[in-house]
């Protein structure tokens, strides 16, 4: 990394919340407070926790034709999709690996927000341009704050009342403290929540006012990391890569059924020819859960092989589940061994893990 | 953040506790805060010999595993069996009940362990 650690806009309040700061993705990010990693992430679970993912890139997209420009760039499908609604997706390679996941939400007006993640975000804008030369994608310049857990909708709605109706995977404007803030029913943790865009000028204000809102901690990059693991959310990066495509992430809900085989505006996004193969004919390899009855935590990278030492998989996302208190993990397995027994290598161990269905802990999102 | 005077420490951040040819070593409070909420304590073999210097302990947080590195050589006689079910107890109480393993010692003690003083400016010196 030759470029200098880029700083958030909430860097000063996180100092003096106590927060220890990590290089991620170019940016100088939060990952733990003085609580502590398993202290933040069992409060969101309980309570509610405040995440600063200003990093995240946000992006405004307009221009002629817009739906119709941009469903030749992400396997979606506008017709049926309200205003306000807010779906997930993927950017794809022409080999259909994932370039990005992303949310994509329709506004009010005529225009559509994305949000991308932090260390895609300038190949994302590069691949978006490319494929929709006539659209013009711009970042917005503001912080992202999430707000997660079963307090987060009692606590923001004290700043206003409208937050309490917004279904999930929607958005609309809140008001807070005087400032407009584009705010969705979402998150990253498997908890009801939201992500509220705070303009940069008042984020330091509104981001406090929250704070002070009721039974709320702020949480780091560490617990995020645990919360979302125990969620079965991929991560980008680590369970899901340009090399892993949806079909083999579990993700096929991310591509519009329309645009799946004999659907009626199927194809014609970057990647079609392979993903409708994996279809048709299955993945070789698949992202499955797994958990250990050892206490030995099993991590990405760490290898997977079957009794006989037959490779079968590599860990992509791995760590001891602190709602759980055992192991759980996420590993991409040749698809003819999954339902074998299989055994993960860590050091001179080989422990046994039970293949569970994601996620490890019941979502808990506002339907 | 504490650094009991009695205690003999390593660079790496573990202490040693000298009682005759007896060693008890652990990791000082300052490591225990860098570490994390610790999960899980991979500990040294009964019997197993080490030299200062060997990793012979794995501390694992939620996020990433550390090596622990033995401040003095000899054979391990005594590890701490509280560890297996409760490896948090290094974080809070990295001093008496967070212990990790003792050796008897083989020889001398080694001449880079720090005193307390030293080792306080240490870990002023790495913020």
């Amino acid at each position: 990394m030759t470029e200098p650690l880029k700083s958030i806009p909430l860097e000063s309040l996180h100092r003096e919340l106590g927060a220890r700061f990590s290089p991620f993705a170019g940016y100088q990010m939060p990952v733990q407070y003085p609580l502590g990693l398993k202290g933040e992430h069992l409060h969101t679970r309980s309570a509610a926790g405040l995440f600063d993912v200003s990093h995240m890139g946000q992006v405004l997209v307009t221009g002629p034709n817009l739906e119709e420009a941009l469903e030749q760039a992400l396997p979606i499908d506008f017709s049926g999709w309200r205003q306000g609604e807010q779906r997930y997706t993927v950017l794809l390679n022409d080999e259909g690996g994932i370039i990005d996941d992303l949310m994509v939400a329709r506004t009010f007006g005529d225009e559509l927000r994305l949000v991308v993640n932090a260390g895609n975000r300038e190949a994302d804008l590069a691949r978006l341009r490319e494929l929709c030369p006539t659209l013009s994608f711009e970042w917005i310049p503001a912080a992202l704050i999430a707000l997660q857990g079963p307090l987060a909708e009692s606590i923001l709605s004290q700043f206003d009342s409208q937050a309490a109706s917004l279904r999930f995977m929607h958005g609309q404007e809140l008001v807070l403290d005087g400032a407009t803030c584009w705010t969705t029913r979402s998150g990253y943790t498997g908890e009801d929540g939201y992500e509220i865009s705070i303009p940069i000028d008042a984020a330091d204000r509104v981001t406090r006012l929250l704070l002070k809102g009721g039974d709320v901690v702020p949480v780091g990059l560490g617990a995020r990391d645990t919360l979302r693991l125990e969620a079965g959310l991929p991560l980008h990066g680590n369970d899901i890569g340009p090399d892993v495509t949806p079909v083999e992430a579990g993700l096929v809900f991310a591509i519009a059924k329309s645009r799946r085989p004999q659907g009626s505006k199927a194809g014609g996004f970057p990647g079609n020819k392979v993903i409708t193969d994996q279809l048709v004919a299955g993945p070789a390899k698949r992202l499955v859960g797994f958990t250990s009855d050892s206490a030995v935590p099993i991590r990405h990278g760490a290898s997977i092989v079957t009794t006989d030492d037959q490779p079968a998989g590599v860990v992509t996302s791995g760590t001891v589940s602190p709602s759980l208190g055992y192991p759980v993990l996420m590993a991409l397995i040749e698809s003819p061994l999954i339902g074998q027994p299989l055994i993960a290598q860590v050091r001179q161990h080989r422990l046994p893990i039970n293949q569970v269905p994601l996620p490890f802990v019941p979502k808990r999102f506002k339907r | 953040m504490t650094v009991p005077s009695e205690l003999k420490y390593a660079k790496s951040h573990e202490w040693a506790k000298v009682n005759g040819n007896v060693v008890t070593v652990g990791i000082t409070e300052y490591a225990q805060t860098k570490l994390g909420d610790l999960v899980f304590a991979e500990l040294p073999v009964l019997g197993e010999v080490v030299q200062a210097g060997d990793s012979c302990t794995t501390l694992e947080s939620t996020k990433a595993a550390s090596d622990v590195y033995s401040p003095v050589a000899g054979k391990v006689i005594a590890v701490n069996d509280n560890l297996v079910g409760s490896p948090e107890l290094v974080n809070q109480a990295p001093y008496t009940d967070g212990w990790l393993f003792q050796v008897e010692l083989s020889g001398e003690l080694p001449e880079a362990l720090l005193s307390a003083e030293a080792y306080q400016k240490l870990i002023d010196s790495e913020g």
